[in-house]
């Protein structure tokens, strides 16, 4: 007796109709639990130091553009897709505002610079997915090689150093006394989760990822929302990429390294299931909160980083494994 | 001889009674019927069988011996091949390959590809057809050519009771016919099929006996299969069958008002110069064959496929072909034949699948209105009585009958003109058909013209007021019901006699 949700669903007796809610709040129980427990390690470990302002706030600052990153891939993985390209637009974007050129016209363009170039990739993303038919996996990993030769490119392979005080001033400010890439987080964090769960975008969202052929017959036209989800990754990228030249204060083609990777695994150890259809924002946060406390716990501790990999790795397993127990055992009590 | 006896099986899933004491006897070389409406426990009693749920409680005995069947593997080398409705095969390899999966010849740890490839060829050939070749792609094969793929398979294992779960379901006549060949023969062999279907006209063709469940218990065995159908009906149901077609008091067409206009409509290789009008109120059936083009002129005219030639309009109104969005927004509407596949979001509660259609509508700047979305979908869902009315509950969790409640829901919440309906009743019970038939004429007698398409005769003829009969991709008669019977349109649809005025009537 392995399999206790299998129901005929024509023989189901009412149950609860409310039990994927349930469910789901359980998940995202058992991952804050997770995410405590490894905050009460890192007291165990570092009592003097990681429960500090200081280091609160750095755990943040260092989260937020990846958790930027990954509000935009929780969109494309629950519509079904993938995107590979994430980290490489981060490095064009990030490299494409920092030219001399573009940072001789002030802040502002170089922000516009910045989103206008995420938005694009994600844009030629969609197009090639939706309107070229081209697979996602495949679409984003070329777009993943030529953003990244494109970064190169325009860069020389040289770090580009913000000079432009105005851009850096305000973007490793303060407001309220709270950084303002923390600030930034919260906002694309909140913009996000509305649109996923209080639009109609984000209805379709879930509707072509749960089932592409039913939505296309539901009168949604599925190629041109595929197209926008893209577009909407591609300016969390952008977004992103402000953030971490604006932490780096400078752009250079290997920022944003590995963070499709990162974000994909947050997104995933969030409960969203990579088929698509399911998925949720909080979820997401969590799981790049978890990953976040994991590394400063192993920097805290001077732990090697080739250790922390493979704590990740074994998160990864560990939080899927534990999300489908939780999940079973509550399909026992609930139907 | 008694190959199979089950006694007192029960099995209890999280809070259902699936199965409670059931009884099965299954005798070498006969076809045993196994008979009872959606959730009466047949696919429960089928996946124990299989070795794929283990029952509760109950006794199993193969040729006079208690056995257990702990897995799929062990049922299989009992003897007992499931063939299920849903076939499980592998689209993309070979017929030889999907035969052999899982048991495939080998020598030292290779695979005999050729040894499997005679094999397949010789069981093809004994299945009566030959011309099926090993190496053709299964995803390639009609369905029909699956399901001996999926038979062919059962032999390999040199099965004594095969286990066919709806196998006429997505077949045309002849195909049909061809089954009912290979199963009289494989009897003669001594080989015992265990056959499930909602058709009793094909009880009544092969079967030998018939067992009866009703809510997971045995409430008739071993029946013999010439048991009159409104004796078998009342035990599956207790409903009589009169009830299943309810009468319409009075036609609700509206002539003066032509609502579908389809001319010249063509799409090459599936049908051919189709045109018909449907007027507001008005009921119109398409019989005909599977692979006649019934379903792909439904898409077609939802804009699913685009047509090679031809015009639709709605309301006088020409609509742009091959796009579902502008017959959406002409006001037509469709629920698919494959429900679960094209129709529904299974995952998602009940109420966003209603909306999904209507969405501009319960938003504003996009932002939606959740609050009518929830009032409007349980309005929709009680005039539907689609049982239980909560928007909020999955639709995975609902039955076939209710599930297909959902999808016209959606075009009902949508307000649409013209509503498309493909096989609407198909792996719906009998009383939840008679539930439907209800529906389609509200719909009617609300002023929306309704385009049915169903493989039964009977249904076709008992709820359009105008029937379209379709052959080979062409429209050979456009009558009114009443002036049709059942055998005429069969003797139309199959045969290809000419049928005369006076025949007909």
């Amino acid at each position: 007796m392995t399999e206790t949700r299998v129901v005929d669903p024509e023989t189901a007796a009412p149950g609860e109709p409310r039990k994927q809610r349930r469910n789901l709040d359980l998940r995202l129980t058992g991952l804050l639990g997770v995410l405590v427990v490894l905050c009460i390690v890192g007291y165990a470990t570092r009592p003097d130091s990681f429960l500090t302002e200081a280091n609160i706030s750095t755990m943040l600052r260092l989260a937020a553009a990846i958790g930027v990153v990954s509000v935009g891939m929780t969109f494309v993985i629950i519509s079904g897709g993938i995107d590979l390209s994430v980290g490489s637009i981060v490095a064009l974007a990030g490299v494409w505002m920092t030219t001399v050129a573009t940072q001789s016209y002030g802040p502002v363009v170089m922000v516009l610079c910045a989103l206008l170039v995420g938005l694009g990739c994600g844009l030629v993303n969609g197009l090639l997915i939706s309107y070229g038919k081209i697979v996602p996996f495949i679409a984003t990993l070329a777009m993943y090689a030529s953003a990244k030769g494109l970064a190169e490119r325009l860069s020389g392979r040289r770090t580009q150093v913000v000079t432009e005080t105005g851009f850096t001033t305000f973007f490793r400010g303060d407001i309220l006394g709270i950084p303002v890439l923390i600030w930034t987080l919260a906002a694309v964090f909140a913009v996000g989760w509305v649109l996923l769960n209080r639009t109609t975008f984000g209805r379709r969202t879930f509707a072509v990822g749960g089932n592409a052929e039913a939505a296309r017959l539901a009168g949604i036209d599925v190629r041109k929302h595929t197209a926008l989800v893209y577009g909407l990754a591609g300016l969390c990228c952008g977004i992103a990429a402000l953030m971490v030249v604006a932490r780096t204060t400078s752009g250079a083609s290997t920022n944003g390294m590995f963070y499709e990777l990162d974000a994909i695994a947050a997104v995933v150890i969030g409960g969203t299931l990579l088929s698509g259809g399911r998925g949720s924002l909080i979820g997401t946060l969590i799981g790049v909160l978890i990953f976040t406390v994991v590394g400063n716990i192993f920097t805290q501790n001077n732990l090697d980083t080739d250790i922390q990999n493979i704590a990740k790795g074994v998160i990864i397993v560990a939080a899927v494994l534990l999300q489908r127990t939780t999940a079973r055992r509550r399909g026992a009590h609930a139907t | 001889m008694t190959l199979l006896r089950m006694t007192g099986i029960g099995k209890t899933f999280p809070g259902v009674r699936a199965l409670d004491q059931v009884d099965l006897e299954v005798a070498e070389g006969e076809v045993h019927c196994l008979l009872g409406q959606n959730g009466a426990g047949k696919s429960t009693l089928i996946k124990v069988l299989a070795g794929a749920h283990q029952p509760d409680e109950g006794e199993i005995a193969w040729r006079g011996e208690r056995t257990a069947l702990p897995s799929p593997v062990a049922a299989l080398r009992l003897g007992i091949a499931t063939m299920y409705q849903e076939l499980d095969l592998v689209p993309d390899v070979s017929v030889a390959e999907n035969v052999f999966l899982g048991h495939e010849p080998t020598r030292f740890g290779f695979t005999r590809r050729r040894a499997a490839r005679d094999l397949t060829r010789t069981l093809m050939a004994r299945l009566g057809h030959p011309e099926i070749s090993p190496d053709r792609e299964v995803g390639r094969l009609s369905a029909a050519g699956q399901q001996l793929v999926s038979m062919a398979r059962a032999l390999a294992h040199d099965a004594r009771l095969i286990v066919m779960d709806e196998p006429t379901a997505a077949l045309a006549a002849d195909e049909v016919d061809n089954l009912f060949r290979i199963v009289g023969e494989l009897t003669r062999d001594g080989v015992a099929v265990l056959y499930i279907s909602h058709r009793l006209e094909e009880i009544r063709r092969i079967g030998s006996r018939v067992t009866v469940l009703k809510d997971g218990r045995t409430v008739a065995a071993n029946l013999p299969a010439d048991t009159p159908t409104a004796d078998l009906v009342d035990l599956m149901s207790g409903r009589k069958v009169e009830t299943v077609f309810p009468h319409r008091e009075t036609s609700t067409l509206d002539t003066s008002r032509e609502v579908l206009t389809v001319t010249g409509l063509t799409r090459r290789g599936e049908f051919h110069d189709v045109g018909f009008h449907v007027h507001a109120g008005e009921i119109l059936g398409i019989a005909g064959l599977v692979g006649a083009g019934r379903s792909e002129i439904l898409e077609t005219v939802f804009g699913a496929r685009k047509p090679d030639a031809g015009h639709i309009a709605v309301d006088g109104k020409p609509v742009r072909p091959g796009s579902v969005v502008a017959a959406v927004k002409a006001g037509i509407g469709l629920a698919p034949e494959e429900r679960k596949a094209q129709g529904l979001l299974l995952d998602l509660p009940v109420a966003h699948n209603v909306t999904l259609s209507s969405l501009p509508a319960y938003s504003r700047v996009g932002f939606l209105d959740r609050a009518r979305e929830l009032k409007d979908s349980k309005a929709t869902l009680e005039r539907l009585d689609l049982r239980p009315a909560d928007p909020r509950r999955l639709v995975a969790e609902f039955s076939g009958g209710n599930q297909q409640k959902a999808v016209v829901a959606r075009w009902l919440v949508r307000g649409c003109k013209v509503l498309l309906l493909d096989e609407p009743t198909r792996g719906v019970d009998v009383g939840a058909r008679a539930e439907l038939y209800r529906v389609i004429h509200e719909l009617a007698a609300a002023g929306v013209a309704v385009v049915l398409v169903s493989s039964e005769v009977a249904e076709v003829l008992g709820l359009a007021d105008r029937v379209l009969v379709l052959r080979d991709g062409e429209v050979i008669a456009d009558r009114r019901a009443d002036e049709l019977t059942e055998s005429a349109v069969l003797d139309m649809v199959m045969a290809g006699s000419a049928v005369t005025e006076e025949e007909a009537s």
